[in-house]
């Protein structure tokens, strides 16, 4: 039991038909997540972080379909099915934490009657029992006062009291994978460091695996445990936090890297990665960095392009950066 | 070097009761807000000053009062010496106006999607009747666009490609300041790198001047010669890049760096700063920041800090050295 990632997904290709051809937001990606494992999905913005997110909880919006590849959860093949199967295992074995938390709780219901439908729904317990869980729920994601305040409606909270009731709710029906995309986009600094913190200490208190997905180096550098990189739809990179951000094998996470502002940097010029991403419609052959590549050769304009299958497990690249390669980076 | 813009003392109150009718019926009382609150400090010509605060902090709202969209309740605001707000030589004013611009967070929405990129460009000019020939082509391979653009929509562009037309755009006029409210927060982190890059190219080649407004501490420490850091509509501290980063001296300042992520801080456990930040309309008496800070004492409920000057910051806090 141990053993069997909370989170597996295998090969997930997810494809949307338009009018100019099938386009393909996930291509052919894979990971686990174990227990207590907090996995980092970085990218910039039309990479399919948040798609991943959606097809593992079975929200993508039609017509975009998994259209191969499977999503095991604790083993069983969650992404075969769909209505009500689906609707029982979301909130009881899944919990979402979307960017947004105005929009992701229903400003008509109160905060217990929200947190109390959930745990009803999953728990079968009495209504009764339900409130002083949702108490409970709201009393460990840090809301003071929680027994006179689970009365108020979403908007009587700030911004981040709003977030952590959506923590509050994800949780409530005890799940074992939660899927946090952009927790803390929407937040401030010191209200962005609340939340990261409560996010490792339920992870790490309760043994939930967390996908947290952010476009933010710093949150993943302090929170995950091991971080995928995407780019254009497909996995760049993947392993354990610290060895990705400090020893990038993929040069798209080593210009991701390098563009960031330190502070340890002055007024220096940024290394920039030349151009943007590439539309889904307009992916180029082989490898889809390989345009803005600053050591691109040959090899990386054919197909079929790296994957972390056929290069070393670590990086999709046919070059990846090495020890000795690091060097003339940095020079 | 000399001061090219000086805010004195500069006060924004909002008013945001309910209508009148509202107000007689549930007899509430007025409800004003104070958005930037006794605000002073000086940019000199060719640096960058940054503004960097939460949100409700007021540094949009000054960035505002700056270029004249808004009107400061009390205080002033002079640029070049003038005081836009009550200014009556309408020479003088038109002549500091050419020399402000400002550009927008959101390179989706400042761009009017019915006109061409050659006209949006050029209008702050043609506005005023000036030559605008060849200008739009000039600008757009100025900041790194190709003069074909010209005959294009904003809708052609990615939102990197769009900031740069805003920053042509704001540089039509030939400014000597440029406010720029979070001009990189929608962007990308490799396209960010790019815009910030092409700002500070801006910056040497026509001897620009910033007001860079930005809740993102690592671009302000990338990009400011002096920073003010703002709480709640308050200059709580001020001081040059390396000064403040070192030594910051407001506690709040201190919490802000703490809390904010770092790259090089793996699986980094810290103690998460405490409360939020309150509400503007009933702020709390003395220091704003007295509820959350972890050194107040007594006195900072009663007594509202004055802004000290100790080394090269200026900083409000009872208790700083």
């Amino acid at each position: 039991m141990t053993d069997t990632p909370v989170l597996s997904v295998r090969n997930l290709v997810v494809e949307i038909p338009t009018r100019h051809g099938v386009l393909r937001p996930v291509d052919n990606v894979s990971y686990d997540i174990r227990a207590g494992e907090i996995l980092g999905v970085v990218g910039e913005s039309g990479a399919g972080k948040s798609m991943t997110g959606n097809a593992v909880v079975g929200l993508l919006d039609r017509p975009a379909r998994i259209t191969s590849g499977e999503i095991l959860l604790s083993g069983q093949p969650i992404h075969t099915l769909k209505g009500e199967a689906l609707r029982r295992l979301r909130g009881k074995k899944m919990g979402m934490i979307f960017q947004d938390p105005l929009t992701s709780l229903n400003p008509l219901l109160t905060v217990g009657d929200q947190l109390t439908e959930t745990i009803l729904e999953h728990l079968g317990v009495s209504q009764q029992q339900a409130r002083e869980r949702a108490v409970a729920a709201l009393e460990e994601v840090g809301i003071p006062a929680a027994r006179s305040r689970i009365d108020s409606y979403p908007h009587e909270f700030s911004g981040g009291m709003r977030q952590r009731v959506v923590i509050a709710l994800a949780l409530c029906a005890e799940p074992d994978l939660i899927i946090a995309d952009e927790p803390t986009t929407a937040l401030d600094v010191s209200v962005q460091a609340q939340i990261v913190a409560l996010l490792k200490r339920l992870c790490r208190e309760r043994g939930v695996a967390v996908m947290l997905v952010t476009h933010d180096m710093g949150v993943i550098a302090e929170a995950a445990d091991r971080v995928a990189v995407m780019y254009a739809g497909r996995l760049a990179e993947l392993g354990p936090v610290r060895e990705v951000l400090t020893e990038a094998r993929h040069p798209y996470t080593s210009g991701l890297m390098a563009s960031t502002p330190l502070a340890s940097q002055g007024h220096e010029r940024l290394r920039q990665i030349p151009g943007a991403m590439p539309r889904l419609g307009n992916l180029p052959d082989g490898c889809a960095f390989h345009p803005r590549c600053e050591f691109a050769q040959d090899r990386c304009r054919q197909n079929p392009g790296p994957t972390l299958d056929t290069c070393d497990g670590r990086a999709a690249c046919w070059f990846p950066l090495g020890a000795d390669r690091k060097q003339e980076v940095g020079a | 070097m000399s001061a090219l813009i000086k805010v004195d003392h500069l006060t924004r109150i909002f008013d945001v009761s309910k209508p009148w009718l509202n107000r007689v019926i549930e007899r509430l009382p007025k409800a004003l807000l104070t958005a930037v609150s006794d605000v002073s400090f000086e940019i000199e010509e060719n640096s960058v000053y940054a503004l960097v605060g939460e949100s409700g902090s007021g540094k949009s709202t000054i960035g505002k009062i700056v270029v004249g969209l808004v009107p400061p309740s009390k205080g002033a605001v002079e640029v070049e010496g003038v005081d836009l707000a009550t200014e009556t030589d309408a020479a003088k004013v038109e002549a500091v106006r050419a020399d402000i611009q400002m550009i927008f967070q959101d390179p989706y929405a400042s761009l009017n999607p019915r006109w061409r990129v050659r006209d949006i460009i050029a209008e702050p000019v043609a506005a005023k009747g000036g030559d605008t020939k060849g200008l739009a082509e000039r600008l757009l391979e100025q900041v790194g666009l190709s003069a074909k653009d010209a005959d294009k929509y904003p809708h052609e562009f990615s939102g990197g490609q769009r900031q740069r037309i805003c920053i042509a755009r704001a540089l039509a006029s030939g400014p000597k300041i440029i406010v720029c409210d979070e001009p990189t927060s929608a962007l990308d982190v490799s396209v960010q790198a790019q815009v910030l890059n092409l700002m500070s190219d801006l910056r040497e080649e026509l001897g620009l001047t910033y007001l860079f407004i930005s809740h993102d501490l690592t671009v302000v420490h990338h990009m400011a010669d002096k920073i003010g850091v703002l709480y709640l509509g308050r200059l709580v501290e001020e001081a040059p890049r390396d000064t403040l980063f070192d030594d910051p001296k407001h506690p709040y300042t201190r919490m802000l760096f703490d809390a904010a992520p770092r790259m090089d801080a793996f699986g980094r456990e810290v103690e998460p700063p405490k409360g939020e930040i309150p509400d503007a309309i009933n702020p709390p008496t003395g220091c704003a920041f007295h509820p959350r800070c972890p050194l107040a004492v007594e006195r900072c409920s009663r007594e509202r800090p004055e802004m000290r000057q100790i080394g090269q910051t200026r900083v409000a806090c009872h208790l700083a050295e």
